[in-house]
């Protein structure tokens, strides 16, 4: 029996389905059409909120199976994503799972693999099908783009953001509701703390104005925060920016951060070190400003400016003001 | 309390990595090191210790003839021995193999927390913990920016998209933390003088009990069949001009771009 291509999907912290979820959505359904196969989503949370979220799943895909499951509001979400995969699927021992290569659908694709014994593609920037899914990945910080398959023709993948843009179907598709059962998570949540709260989160951003070591402290930040409004996006920082204590983790990107994907991304006082550069390269326009000429990030700038952001970046927010005018 | 950690043996991020002659990374080339994350979980650990808690700790990996050089510098920050399970049927093992392995692994250790980092700068699939977890029936606790054990039971923060969740469980449990743990020592020299004589035990498969015909590169699930070498950016334009002026330029450039 040929397998589904199934879709886990998942909520951001506005209880919206992600930008991410709906991109994976988009790329399973071009997949099933391209297979032959057919296609659903899964995506669980507590009975109050899942039905929502399986609505804007079911833009994207024919067929949504919504999971309610009570312990979603106390317990990690990846541990009942999995389950709730597991009870949608039924017995699929074809089929192939994709989700998004986030935190939280890492950890499903973890669980995933030891409850199914099927491998894992990770972090695959281009899926395509030629008898099971065939994804494209960069490996050593993007030098190099491999092209890996399932021996078997069908496992696990996890998917970057940006890989396909979200893309809803011509028609919703149809939602069928089930309850999670089994045994009790045993990790609880007990507190959830938002340290940004209403902040642009850098991974949905498509304008991210980050800053480095030459931002020089956390108040250097607040002339960052005024250019990311005047241009509508999000604040992002470097490695050291973050190490120094100038701002949350959150916003970091690079190796050991996020990586990101987005239209602009100007890199403020940072000088581009491998770890930073994985986390960014994937922008569309990349500006620098650093002054220093030989700093790393000039090698894969778009547009490098040499010059002191502390200057430049109140000129730029001026620049940008009277243009609007 | 007994911590181990799971300590990956990586070649050194330095940009020389390459691919062997089967597409899979080439391990013998590159000089190897503990995998970042786990460094950080390590120094998680001995920060426990110099806080006061009665803590032991023990190394894990799995890795071929390089592994003991990695493993040296894990204890000579202050672990107190290692567990290496190498053998020469594991090569070209994907994470299911490496899952199998290192669970038969554990079934061998007495421990409290397992604690791994959230993924390894080689592979960087950051699926192995929550599988391992799952096979060995542990609870499991992810992306942790600090771990504290309380009696009976571990309370980590978890990393999230907007700050953190605070989430606990009973031990014995396993955990992946990151960077955000702090920044790992250096060995001191007589950290390094006394890794000398602590003891790095090496299992084979046989040692665990596990077939060599479902491990190694015939058992991966996934195979590698070309690579390429994407296209550079074409070089950047250079703007050196005073502030006024670069940031016009700045502004035209993202117009050309169509990116405002």
């Amino acid at each position: 029996m040929p397998g589904t291509l199934w879709a886990i999907a998942e909520a951001g912290p506005d209880g919206h389905l992600t930008k991410l979820s709906a991109e994976v959505a988009t790329l399973v359904r071009g997949l099933g059409a391209a297979a032959g196969r057919d296609v659903a989503g899964v995506v669980v949370g507590t009975p109050d909120a899942v039905a929502a979220l399986a609505g804007e799943l079911a833009a994207y895909l024919p067929r949504v199976v919504a999971v309610e499951a009570a312990a979603a509001a106390t317990s990690p979400i990846a541990a009942l994503a999995a389950q709730g995969a597991l009870q949608a699927m039924g017995a699929d021992p074809n089929a192939s799972i994709f989700m998004g290569n986030f935190p939280d659908g890492r950890d499903t694709a973890g669980l995933l693999m030891a409850a199914l014994g099927v491998g894992v593609i990770s972090n695959a920037g281009g899926v395509t099908w030629n008898s099971g899914p065939v994804a494209e990945k960069g490996v050593f910080g993007g030098r190099l783009v491999t092209t890996s398959s399932f021996a078997d023709g069908h496992g696990i993948v996890t998917v970057p953001l940006g890989s396909v843009p979200a893309e809803a179907a011509a028609s919703a598709g149809v939602v069928e509701t089930i309850v999670l059962v089994g045994a009790a998570p045993a990790v609880t949540v007990l507190e959830r703390v938002s340290e940004a709260a209403g902040a642009v989160q850098i991974e949905e951003a498509k304008v991210i104005v980050s800053g480095g070591r030459g931002v020089g402290g956390p108040e250097g930040f607040a002339i960052l925060d005024s250019l990311a409004e005047a241009l509508g996006g999000a604040v992002g920082a470097s490695r050291a920016a973050v190490d120094a204590g100038w701002i949350p983790y959150s916003r970091q990107v690079g190796q050991t951060g996020k990586i990101v994907k987005p239209e602009v991304y100007i890199a403020l006082g940072i000088s581009g070190a491998v770890q930073h550069k994985v986390g960014m390269q994937g922008a569309h326009t990349i500006v620098a400003v650093n002054t220093d000429p030989d700093a790393p990030i000039a090698e894969f700038a778009d547009l490098f400016v040499i010059g002191n952001l502390f200057e430049v970046v109140p000129a730029l927010v001026a620049e940008l003001a009277a243009r609007k005018a | 309390m007994k911590i181990v950690i799971l300590a990956k043996p990586v070649p050194d991020a330095t940009g020389q990595e390459r691919l062997g002659p089967d597409l899979r990374l080439d391990r013998v080339a590159i000089p190897p090191v503990i995998n970042g994350n786990d460094e950080y979980v390590l120094e998680a650990a001995l920060r426990l210790r110099d806080a006061g808690a009665e803590v032991s700790i023990t190394l894990l990996a799995m890795a071929g003839a390089f592994g003991p050089d990695a493993l040296r510098k894990g204890l000579a920050m202050g672990a107190d021995n290692a567990y290496l399970v190498s053998d020469a049927a594991l090569a070209g093992s994907d994470a299911r193999a490496t899952v199998r392995v290192l669970a038969a692994a554990l079934a061998k250790l007495e421990f409290d927390l397992v604690l791994a980092g959230v993924d390894s700068s080689d592979g960087g699939g950051g699926v192995v913990a929550a599988a391992l977890a799952s096979m060995s029936g542990l609870p499991y606790l992810s992306y942790a920016t600090s771990i504290a054990p309380d009696g009976g039971r571990i309370r980590i923060k978890r990393f999230s998209a907007t700050g953190y969740d605070v989430l606990e469980a009973p031990m014995p449990a396993l955990v992946t933390g990151m960077q955000a743990l702090g920044e790992p020592r250096y060995p001191t020299l007589r950290g390094i003088m006394g890794a000398r004589s602590k003891t790095i035990t090496t299992w084979t498969l046989a040692d665990l009990g596990i077939d060599p015909a479902s491990v190694g590169a015939d058992a991966a699930a996934s195979r590698v069949s070309t690579f390429s070498i994407p296209d550079a950016r074409s070089a950047a334009r250079v703007v050196k001009d005073p502030a006024p002026e670069a940031a016009k330029q700045i502004v035209d450039f993202l117009i050309e771009r169509r990116a405002i």
